[in-house]
């Protein structure tokens, strides 16, 4: 008789992951956690083709006479574009972190339309689908910006089929938002205060604003654009009294304000971060809180800082100018904040502190040079040139994708129940930042020396710039695949992770369990002391 | 009638999701979130009042111009249709909170019905347009030729505003025709109404935003 000792079976405590299986269990839930995962899924593919149209254009960018037809430069970084503004940036932190952690930093349940949640992925991907199928059909060469009459009457690519899935996407962008508002409003757990709130939370529920009241005016400005396209009626045709500068505000309108959608939400989380890391209560709660708030609202007002050159009224880009320096104090509050809640904070080096690090150096240098671009008198020199293009990468990638970056690391033991590789993370972290900055500190000398950008060719003495540029996209693009390697290789072989591996404070980590079963909590929450309540600990230990 | 209770608490009711504490804090999410998405609308027909306001400051004579070819009577009757219609609305609503089911059904189709006429009146109106060569496009035609030009942004902007408005007019039908189907497979207690109440107030928000084009488009230099 043989006895054969089988390992002694261990359930699983039920979670949110192992509770189904099936594709159904997937493509109909409506947890808001599992929704979370599908954008996560979606967005990294389309951030995957989005940086695919960038390699073709730093590919043609390593020669002064460029590599392909100019007429295929101008739908890569077009497409390139559309893809990464529209089906990443703005959906990335807000539907994958924000869907995913929200009500449980609040301590609810779900959010509070789950069914309108799994509604804004459906919205997403057809928007998508949209766009991709454009793509394939022969591209669209209008710029991301869509300007008309160029979009109107003169471009002879798939100018409405992409406008059509940049419309349908932006319905996803404002149930995401609608539904924030909702949630953080009635959900909250009891003894979660707004004054508790964590300032994520606070700064999704500003993104949620713009997202709400920012995103209808694209819409219906593309309407009018398909409209104008194919009646050719005249609105923005200067040939018969149409006004194209009415298209580029109506434009900028949402465009700039979406610009806070892509950066407040990664803000968001580096003030996660920084206490965590720094065992540290956040410094000046009320005024990062609030300054959040006040970049929503002052961002609606900023907009014409984009037409100074277009024919604007003088006066009228006096004002946006000033607005545009105002717009940058709240920014500037939370940058100094979290500089100052590291001061004399015990302050350790884990992947998401260096993304942190990362983002705050970044931002900063982008943040700064938009001050640049907002003086009448330089933007002058510096419109449409390489200037802009670095500055807002330094933002969009330096800023949000870092954060992004960070926030994926910093939650992913809660989102998959296992540990990633912290050396190989840390790593990653490294060639990201020195990646980036080869690619787009350049950028801002060639922008300087005058190289204006959405051209296929460049003048030679610009070559070798231009080819530290293109070396550094290929580091970083190292540095985006390591994760996506490792990140799914833990998924499935990771060490399990431990109920709170960061010791962090929240909701979250402290009463939900890792990874969270499909309602969140055990017990009903309850919440008794403020935010980021480190300094106990820090007396203690 | 005797005296009706309007303030009748919502009580705890099969209708509760998952996700929610109380029948309370459902109703209170609804209702935010009904206006979220009204300020969204609000919001999208903003961009075209925007339009709206920049040509109408540009082109002030082709204006007026154009404003002699709206059909002021067809459009006041429109106006009064749509009062009348959000009066029903109301009175669904009330009937709701009642629990009224018979005359839920009743208001519900009256203000379908109404819709129905609105937009019945509204395909009269584009087809005059028709007729006069008055769509923008390669088939428009204006007889002034000073503002031939101009003439077809204004006309653009006519369609596209009243356009989307009927559009806006043709998914309220579709939402209350789903009303009436639920309420006549009884889904509505007078403790949970929530639909009516939201599709209702939606109704009034498409109401008032005619309250709006039928004077800018319709009134507004038609005397000159």
């Amino acid at each position: 008789m043989s006895t054969t000792f089988e390992p002694p079976r261990v359930e699983e405590r039920p979670n949110y992951l192992n509770v189904d299986y099936g594709w159904k269990s997937w493509l109909f839930t409506t947890d808001h956690k599992r929704i979370a995962l599908l954008y996560l899924f979606s967005i990294t593919a389309f951030f995957v083709i989005g940086g695919s149209f960038a390699v073709g254009m730093r590919l043609n960018l390593l020669r002064p006479e460029g590599l392909f037809e100019a007429d295929t430069y101008n739908k890569l970084f077009t497409m390139h574009g559309i893809i990464m503004v529209f089906f990443f940036l703005v959906p990335s932190i807000p539907a994958v972190l924000g869907n995913f952690l929200i009500p449980i930093m609040i301590g609810a349940r779900d959010l509070a339309f789950p069914r309108i949640n799994l509604l804004s992925w459906y919205i997403y991907v057809v928007g998508g689908i949209f766009a991709v199928l454009a793509a394939f059909e022969g591209g669209v060469d209008t710029g991301w910006t869509f300007y008309a009459p160029f979009s109107t009457t003169y471009s002879n690519t798939h100018v409405i089929l992409t406008a059509m899935g940049v419309f349908v996407a932006g319905f996803s962008s404002i149930l995401t938002g609608l539904n924030f508002i909702v949630t953080i409003h009635k959900m909250r757990a009891p003894g979660m205060t707004w004054g508790r709130l964590p300032l994520f939370v606070w700064s999704h529920y500003a993104t949620a604003i713009i997202q709400v009241l920012g995103t209808p005016v694209i819409a219906i400005t593309l309407v009018l654009l398909a409209l104008e396209r194919l009646l050719h009626a005249g609105i923005f045709d200067p040939n018969v009294g149409g006004d194209p500068i009415l298209f580029q505000h109506l434009f900028w309108f949402y465009s700039h304000p979406a610009v806070y959608i892509m950066i407040l939400p990664g803000m968001g989380v580096i003030s996660e971060l920084i206490p965590c890391f720094s065992r540290k209560v956040i410094f000046g709660y009320n005024f990062i809180a609030f300054s959040s708030v006040a970049i929503a609202v002052i961002g609606f007002l900023v907009w014409g800082h984009h037409l100074f050159v277009a024919g604007q009224s003088m006066y009228a880009s006096t004002v946006f100018s000033l607005l545009s320096f105002l717009v940058a104090v709240p920014s500037a509050i939370k940058v100094f904040n979290w500089t100052a809640t590291m001061y004399r904070g015990s302050i350790s080096y884990e992947t998401p502190m260096l993304y942190a690090f990362g983002f705050i150096g970044l931002f900063t240098i982008g943040g700064l040079t938009g001050l640049v671009l907002a003086t009448m008198a330089l933007d002058v020199h510096l419109t449409d040139t390489y200037f802009v293009i670095a500055h807002f990468h330094y933002v969009m990638v330096g800023g949000m994708v870092m954060a992004y970056l960070g926030g994926i690391h910093f939650w992913f033991p809660k989102i998959s129940g296992r540990m990633y590789p912290e050396g190989w993370a840390k790593f990653a972290a490294l060639v990201v930042f020195v990646g980036f900055n080869l690619t787009f500190f350049p950028q801002f000398l060639l922008g300087y020396l005058g190289m204006p950008r959405r051209y296929h060719a460049y003048a030679p003495e610009f070559q070798i710039l231009n080819v530290m540029s293109s070396a550094g996209a290929s580091i970083l693009g190292v540095g985006y695949l390591l994760p996506m390697i490792y990140l799914a290789w833990a998924w499935r072989k990771g060490p399990k992770a431990p109920q709170n591996p960061w010791g962090a404070k929240g909701l979250e980590w402290e009463q939900s369990p890792t990874p969270p079963p499909t309602y969140n909590f055990e017990t009903p929450p309850v919440v008794t002391e403020p935010a980021y309540n480190y300094a106990e600990e820090a007396h203690v230990g | 009638m005797a005296e009706i209770d309007t303030s009748l608490p919502i009580h705890a009711h099969s209708e509760v999701r998952h996700h929610f504490d109380t029948a309370d804090q459902q109703f209170e999410s609804s209702t935010l979130g009904m206006w979220v998405f009204l300020l969204t609308e609000i919001m999208f027909f903003g961009g075209m009042f925007g339009s709206y306001t920049v040509y109408r400051n540009l082109y002030p004579d082709a204006f007026a111009s154009t404003s002699h070819f709206m059909n002021v009577t067809l459009g006041g009757i429109n106006t009064a249709v749509l009062i009348c219609s959000s009066l029903t609305m109301v009175l669904a609503v009330h009937a709701a909170q009642l629990g009224s089911k018979r005359k839920l059904i009743l208001f519900l189709v009256l203000t379908l019905l109404l819709g129905c006429v609105f937009l019945a009146i509204k395909y009269v109106e584009y087809h005059e347009k028709w007729v006069d060569h008055h769509i923008p496009g390669p088939g428009f035609h204006y007889a002034d030729s000073r503002y031939a030009h101009q003439a077809q942004i204004l006309f653009f902007l006519y369609f596209a505003m009243t356009g989307m408005h009927a559009l806006h007019m043709i998914v309220g039908a579709g939402l209350i025709t789903t009303l009436i189907v639920m309420a006549s497979r009884n889904r509505f207690t007078e403790h949970w109404f929530t639909p009516v109440e939201m599709i209702g107030l939606y109704w009034h928000f498409v109401d008032i935003v005619w309250i709006f084009l039928f004077p800018l488009l319709y009134l507004i230099g038609h005397t000159k």
